[in-house]
């Protein structure tokens, strides 16, 4: 009898919690913001800085009073950087949890699994991840917010251009970073300006980067560029050092990260490379145009999570914010709407650079949008 | 040019020994049991990630180097007694299949342990080149190569004058015949596992300050290893090292003088074309009844 009171009083209770419910949500519906990230998993040092960005901006826009007067609610998937789960939990987001933008999508290839069922649905999908393959050709609901590698290579030409030099010898790995690195470098020589003098690869889990090295130093080049990332950015920079090279050495963004400073011991002094504002955020000039930005996420990452920033977690943070502004703009969250919104996103102030899309550039960066720094005394040295 | 030549070298030669002292344990395993170990790269990972774990607690190098062997050995001697020893009977292909397993385990273990990043050691001479003749060739590429010719020269005395080796070698000629005059066959099988573990962690911390190391570091070079020990004759501990010296100095002068984007082609042309003419190696038994 006790029982059966205690059961009674409880579908009361939520046959009024739920009338409750579905009144509030008439008044005022969250807007739903999907994410999928590679939160674990060989991609999590990516993906955790994502998620916790994400949840950071979330709740500081709702404690600020949301967004078209409604909350803002994040419903977030760890993939687990499997493609498989990502286009799983991209179709879940989509038709059981209804949200009205996805910003997600850690590494390439799970955002390029995610694609097509996402354009089928059409629901606007703002990828953080790397290659330039997402938006070139440019599909009708897909953006990014990183620099792509091509990116990287007309910034880094530019100034090589500038200090006069124009024969490159090109070292470059075998994965798809490296290889699309590679590709690029190549058109935008033929584009003129540039000579690739020596043209050298060298394998997945190379220990030795001498022989090539040695060819290029005998090549006739004036300036040195390795395209790749991880282990061997670190032994390329020993390696030339080792050989006594001494002309301009240029890595890419791919090696923006303390542990190429530190696991070259000292080789990796005098290298340049093109990065994020957010990387030397410290040494921006008060003039310059994303200090306030990248200063204001670095302090708020930092005291919230006590870890040091990382520029993916800056890919996450203009994915949100270029979807909140392009939601406000529309007075809707209406798909198309929204669509049409971001890709009208002009001069947005973002951690990564200043976005201007359009219906032809769903990324909407430039090489302006990149720093030169040097490695000075272990620690980053930004470039006038 | 012969500046260039001398430079080639050395990089192949320092290359070279690693892929030795790897394909050494490939070959020690092989005498034993018949298996190919496919978690050799993996001892060759965990030699160089413990080292850097244990210098991390302010250890001193040597130190580090005696403890990081030891837990090398104690995975390695792990490895025989809960993964080969309980599927004793089962047929080699089997064996090899569990190493595979084991390998992709401890590659994860490591990454859960030490975390996905690369990592670097310092070298145990300074980073400051010699140059010979033109050529510059790290410190770290000495102690490479004398490591290398080091563990040589004791497995030799090991294995031709000790009880033990001589057991071994006995064991890997006649496995019965070896048993019938009082050999314990298991205990050896356990050791060969240990010697192997112990072998490639040296290849490991060895060349850690060379190569950096990462928890997937031991995957190439396990292969290259392997190629190595195929190369000098499965089973041939002397012809491993040898079959190394050649594969790092071909891959060195492939990429030096024809193209870089071939390196890794030639040195397994070499290989194919090694076994199609000599199926048992260079230095291999003749005649072998194994396929």
């Amino acid at each position: 009898m006790y029982l059966g009171r205690i059961k009674h009083f409880a579908i009361a209770l939520a046959a009024t919690t739920l009338a409750l419910g579905v009144s509030v949500t008439e008044a005022a519906e969250a807007i739903k913001i999907g994410s999928f990230l590679s939160v674990s998993g060989p991609a999590s040092f990516l993906g955790d800085p994502e998620k916790k960005t994400l949840e950071m901006y979330v709740d500081k826009i709702n404690a600020e009073g949301g967004v078209l007067g409604r909350k803002l609610e994040l419903v977030l998937y760890d993939d687990a950087t499997n493609a498989k789960n990502a286009v799983t939990f991209a179709k879940r987001l989509m038709l059981q949890d209804n949200v009205d933008v996805i910003v997600g999508g850690t590494t390439t290839g799970n955002t390029m699994a995610a694609i097509k069922v996402i354009e089928e649905e059409g629901v606007p999908f703002i990828s953080l991840a790397g290659a330039g393959v997402i938006v070139d050709p440019v599909k009708k609901w897909v953006f990014k917010t990183p620099h792509t590698d091509g990116i990287a290579v007309e910034k880094i030409f530019l100034d090589m251009k500038n200090r006069g030099l124009n024969k490159v010898g090109l070292l470059s790995g075998s994965g798809g970073f490296d290889k699309s690195c590679r590709g690029n470098a190549q058109a935008l020589a033929s584009k003129g300006g540039i000579t690739i003098v020596a043209d050298e690869t060298h394998g997945k889990g190379d220990t030795d980067m001498t022989v090539q090295l040695t060819k290029i130093k005998g090549s006739g080049a004036d300036a040195f560029l390795y395209c790749g990332f991880g282990a061997p950015t670190s032994i390329v920079a020993k390696n030339f050092k080792q050989i006594g090279m001494s002309m301009p050495h240029y890595q890419t963004h791919g090696s923006a990260s303390m542990r190429f400073i530190e696991g070259a011991e000292g080789a990796a002094e005098g290298v340049r490379l093109p990065a994020a504002a957010l990387l030397v955020v410290d040494q921006l000039p008060d003039s310059h145009p994303q200090k306030k930005v990248a200063a204001a996420y670095k302090e708020m990452y930092e005291s919230k999570t006590g870890d040091s920033i990382s520029t993916f977690g800056g890919h996450a943070y203009d994915g949100l914010m270029i979807a909140v502004e392009a939601i406000e703009r529309a007075g809707s969250t209406d798909k198309a709407k929204v669509l049409a919104e971001i890709e009208k996103t002009n001069n947005f102030v973002g951690a990564d650079g200043i976005f201007t899309m359009s219906p032809t550039d769903h990324l909407g960066l430039d090489a302006a949008s990149f720093v030169m720094v040097e490695v000075e005394d272990g620690g980053w040295q930004l470039l006038k | 040019m012969s500046a260039e030549f001398l430079q080639f070298l050395i990089s192949g030669v320092t290359v070279g020994a690693t892929y030795g002292l790897v394909g050494l344990g490939f070959a020690l395993i092989y005498n034993a049991s018949h298996v190919i170990n496919f978690a050799q790269g993996e001892f060759v990972m965990l030699g160089g990630m413990a080292t850097v774990f244990l210098l991390g607690f302010g250890l001193p190098l040597p130190l580090a180097i005696a403890l990081a062997v030891a837990m090398t050995v104690l995975a390695g001697l792990a490895l025989e007694r809960f993964a080969i020893e309980p599927a004793k009977g089962a047929s080699t292909v089997t064996l090899i299949i569990i190493t595979i397993g084991a390998s992709i385990f401890l590659r994860g273990g490591a990454q859960v342990a030490w975390g996905r990043n690369f990592h670097s050691m310092p070298a145990f001479s300074g980073n400051d080149p010699i140059v010979v003749g033109g050529a510059a060739i790290l410190p770290q590429s000495l102690w490479v190569m004398g490591g290398t010719a080091l563990v040589v020269v004791a497995l030799r005395w090991f294995f031709n004058r000790t009880r033990t080796g001589k057991a071994m070698v006995a064991s890997a000629h006649n496995p019965l015949a070896a048993q019938l005059a009082g050999i314990n066959g298991r205990f050896i099988l356990l050791l060969s596992f240990g010697l192997s573990a112990m072998l490639g962690s040296i290849a490991g911390i060895l060349i850690a300050p060379i190569s950096l190391t990462y928890p997937g570091v031991g995957i190439m070079l396990g292969l290259k290893g392997f190629c190595a020990a195929i190369l000098g004759g499965l089973g041939n501990p002397m012809g491993a090292v040898l079959g190394g010296l050649i594969l790092g100095i071909s891959e060195a002068m492939t990429a030096g003088y024809i193209s870089s984007a071939y390196k890794d082609a030639v040195a397994f042309v070499i290989i194919l074309a090694v076994l199609f003419f000599l199926p048992s190696g260079l230095f291999g038994t003749r005649g072998t009844e194994r396929v």
